[in-house]
């Protein structure tokens, strides 16, 4: 059933006279982290089944600056997002998809200011919209009676509010979505943001993904569903502290489709 | 000698309005200290705000029980304030009761401002205590010790005063109406201070005139205290809740400023044809290079600092922070408070040094707020959603980081490690930007 993935890039296509609909933005984690990279391929084999015209913009593609800006190097952000932004319009493009919140967050709040203006969807919200034009069918047999719990990103819930559109798309797994308890606008870090994934913790007595897996913990998961790279490997770090990676699954929600159509 | 408490009255009610009128001033003054940011824009998405958060306390009852026990003590504060209205002119003409002649409305109004007295009182009470008996975490932490918790109990026993007064004075009153005393016409409902009658059984009328004018005077001279107390506490929200609503964020809660002043060193630096011995700074030759980021208050904007002077220390953002929950030194009320201490050093050293800042070699950075704070944050914006009066104290702390990094290049080494690969290979780890695309041929 594998079968090979199709990622056209920007400059084939380009070559070739075409222009696709969507761009889709890998973004490093999804590009270079194992764990992430199986987010990357789900995510594109959902693509490849419903034909989204769509490419990426492979070794042009370059960090957004988000790590950059959040630990307060203006300079190197916007070096970043300038470069990025005239490599978009150099294509013409017109709508991102990402499967980073950060990302998400930074194309489309911060690269207006710069020239960079775009519609930026997080691919919860683009397979929502898949769904509704019928591009792809989810029957929910496999997750049927299994409990997730979804874990908000900061920075697709509080700070984009989307809280929605990936519970919308667990709810049609026929899966039993079961809430922490502190969800959607009062949602736990998992303790990644602010370039936090990138320095050891301040002092202090537990470490932030500990709490926010402890919280998952409590309401008896058989996944925790988590829709940002960097939460997927904070929260696969904790329920590994708790030994539980043999019960408790972190997966992505596009990996949670992938897996529901069996692709 | 038949005008004196007139002209008593009229003195204190000129001395107090003018201390107030000039803590306002030097509020103002403070707060212009900051940068100026344009905040002229959505009027209209601005006013609804106002009203939806501060006059309707949207925010407050995401808290059930606290915003109940809130919306009585604010609307009946308001509310009983136009009681004083009323006083104010009595005072002044020497009247009694002058409203009175509204007949039915004014029972009404004065049997309502009696209800929502005792409601006040009972609010006031199980504020207190949450505070010192139940000892609920949020009130409790660090920063919480000497004035701030001080503070905090004294404005509650100040409520809990005024509006024991209120009651007295009109308990009393209406005792001489039942004596017909000349002077005390009959008016008003009284359903809570009819109560008091036991209290007042016997006591001569002489008395009952002593404990009523002292009652009103106390009542009145408090709340001229309790207005020029408010410069000195977190009870200063009850006004400048209203304009900080007003000024806070409108945008994304992800999106941070865009820093002008760097984007157009940045385009010319990108730019091929630019003259390279043009004056890249985007200043004016013999005009100051401006600083990046904050390192203390006057590097901060307006908003940031009316931010710091409306804080509630109600440490509602402290008890979301995940930084704080998980044992950090890192408490976002902590920023708040320790911007507003500073914010008073620097203007105390205004008033001392006539107008001029006279260097006393401290900043809010280290002497304040130690980096070990800022360097906790994981930018996760709980503390700005829960804050009920739109106080962002993310943004203080990024500007921190922002001097930091920019002007000290003081990041910690990972992260400077993370920059590093960033310039250099595109990606926050060391891989090179040419095997991007590598995962599509894995299996
Ligand atoms: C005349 C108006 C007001 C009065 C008399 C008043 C009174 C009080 C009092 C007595 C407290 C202390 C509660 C405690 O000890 O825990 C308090 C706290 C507070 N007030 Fe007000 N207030 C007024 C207006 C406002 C407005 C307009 C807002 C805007 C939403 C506001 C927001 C708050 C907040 C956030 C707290 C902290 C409460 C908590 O969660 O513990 N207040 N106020
Ligand atoms: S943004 Fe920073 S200070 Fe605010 S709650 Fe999150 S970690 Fe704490
Ligand atoms: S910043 Fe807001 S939430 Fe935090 S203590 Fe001050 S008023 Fe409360």
């Amino acid at each position: 059933m594998e079968s090979e993935l199709k990622v056209p890039t920007m400059a084939e296509l380009s070559a070739a006279g075409q222009q696709p609909e969507i761009l889709f933005w890998v973004g490093c984690a999804g590009s270079f982290d194992d764990r992430a990279k199986r987010i990357t391929k789900a995510f594109v084999k959902i693509l490849n089944r419903a034909q989204v015209s769509f490419a990426v913009l492979g070794t042009e593609e370059s960090c957004t600056g988000d790590p950059a800006k959040r630990t307060g190097n203006e300079f190197l952000f916007q070096m970043q997002a300038v470069s990025n932004i005239e490599v978009l319009n150099a294509y013409e493009v017109k709508k991102v998809v990402t499967t980073c919140p950060h990302c998400f967050n930074t194309l489309k709040n911060e690269y207006p200011d710069l020239g960079g203006k775009y519609e930026v969807m997080h691919h919860t919200q683009f397979l929502e919209e898949l769904i509704k034009e019928g591009k792809i069918t989810l029957e929910g047999g496999k997750f049927k009676g299994k409990r997730i719990t979804y874990h908000d990103p900061c920075y697709l819930g509080r700070a984009n509010n989307v809280y929605k559109a990936p519970r919308d798309l667990i709810e049609k797994l026929d899966a039993e979505l079961v809430e922490m308890k502190n969800c959607k606008k009062k949602g736990l870090c998992c303790g990644a943001g602010g370039a936090q994934m990138f320095k050891e913790p301040e002092k202090g007595d537990k470490d932030v993904n500990i709490e926010r897996t402890e919280q998952a913990l409590e309401t008896k998961p058989d996944i925790i569903a988590a829709a940002c790279p960097f939460c997927n490997t904070m929260m696969t770090d904790g329920v590994k502290n708790k030994e539980k990676e043999a019960t408790i699954a972190v997966l992505d929600i596009a990996e949670l489709i992938a897996n529901a159509k069996d692709l | 000698m038949q005008y004196l408490p007139n002209i008593l009255f009229v003195a204190a009610l000129v001395a107090g309005i003018g201390f107030f009128v000039r803590n306002v001033k030097k509020l103002a003054r403070n707060i212009k200290l900051g940068k100026k940011v344009d905040v002229t824009d959505n009027t209209s998405i601005r006013w609804k705000n106002m009203f939806k958060i501060a006059l309707g306390q949207t925010k407050m009852v995401v808290r059930p029980i606290p915003g109940l026990l809130h919306v009585i003590v604010y609307l009946g504060f308001i509310i009983i304030n136009i009681e004083v209205l009323e006083i104010i002119i009595d005072g002044i003409l020497g009247t009694h009761r002058i409203f009175s002649p509204l007949g039915a409305v004014y029972d009404f109004l004065i049997a309502s401002f009696e209800i929502l007295a005792l409601l006040v009182i009972i609010a006031v009470i199980v504020f207190w205590i949450r505070r010192n008996i139940i000892r609920l975490g949020r009130f409790i932490k660090p920063e919480m010790t000497g004035w701030p918790k001080t503070d905090a109990n004294w404005i509650l026993y100040i409520e809990l005063i005024l509006m024991v007064l209120f009651l007295t004075m009109n308990g009393a009153d209406y005792q001489l109406q039942q004596m017909n005393v000349a002077h005390y016409t009959k008016a008003g409902a009284f359903p809570i201070s009819q109560f008091f009658t036991p209290f007042f059984e016997g006591m001569s009328m002489p008395s009952l005139i002593l404990i009523e004018r002292s009652a009103w005077w106390l009542h009145i001279l408090g709340i001229l205290f309790f207005l020029n107390y408010l410069y000195y506490s977190k009870h200063l929200h009850i006004l400048l809740a209203f304009p900080n609503t007003y000024f806070g964020k409108l945008d994304p809660k992800g999106k941070l400023n865009n820093l002008e002043s760097v984007t157009q060193e940045v385009r010319l630096m990108m730019d091929p044809e630019a003259d390279p011995y043009a004056n890249t700074s985007g200043v004016e030759d013999g005009q100051e290079v401006p600083k990046f980021g904050a390192s203390d208050v006057m590097d901060l904007t307006r908003v940031q600092l009316l931010n710091a002077y409306t804080c509630t220390e109600c440490g509602r953002c402290t008890n979301e922070c995940p930084a704080n929950q998980t044992g950090k030194k890192l408490s976002p009320r902590k920023i708040m408070m320790d911007t507003r201490d500073r914010l008073e050093e620097v203007g105390k050293n205004l008033d001392a040094n006539k107008g001029t800042f006279k260097n006393d070699e401290k900043q809010l950075l280290d002497d304040y707020i130690t980096r070990e704070e800022l360097w906790a944050c994981t930018s996760c914006n709980a503390c700005v959603e829960a804050c009920p009066v739109s106080i962002d104290p993310l943004s203080i702390i990024m500007d921190m980081r922002q001097y930091l990094v920019m002007e000290q290049s003081e990041a910690p080494s990972e992260l400077n490690n993370m920059m590093g690969n960033i310039e250099n290979n595109g990606a926050p780890w060391p891989f090179s930007q040419l095997d991007r695309l590598n995962w599509a041929k894995e299996n």
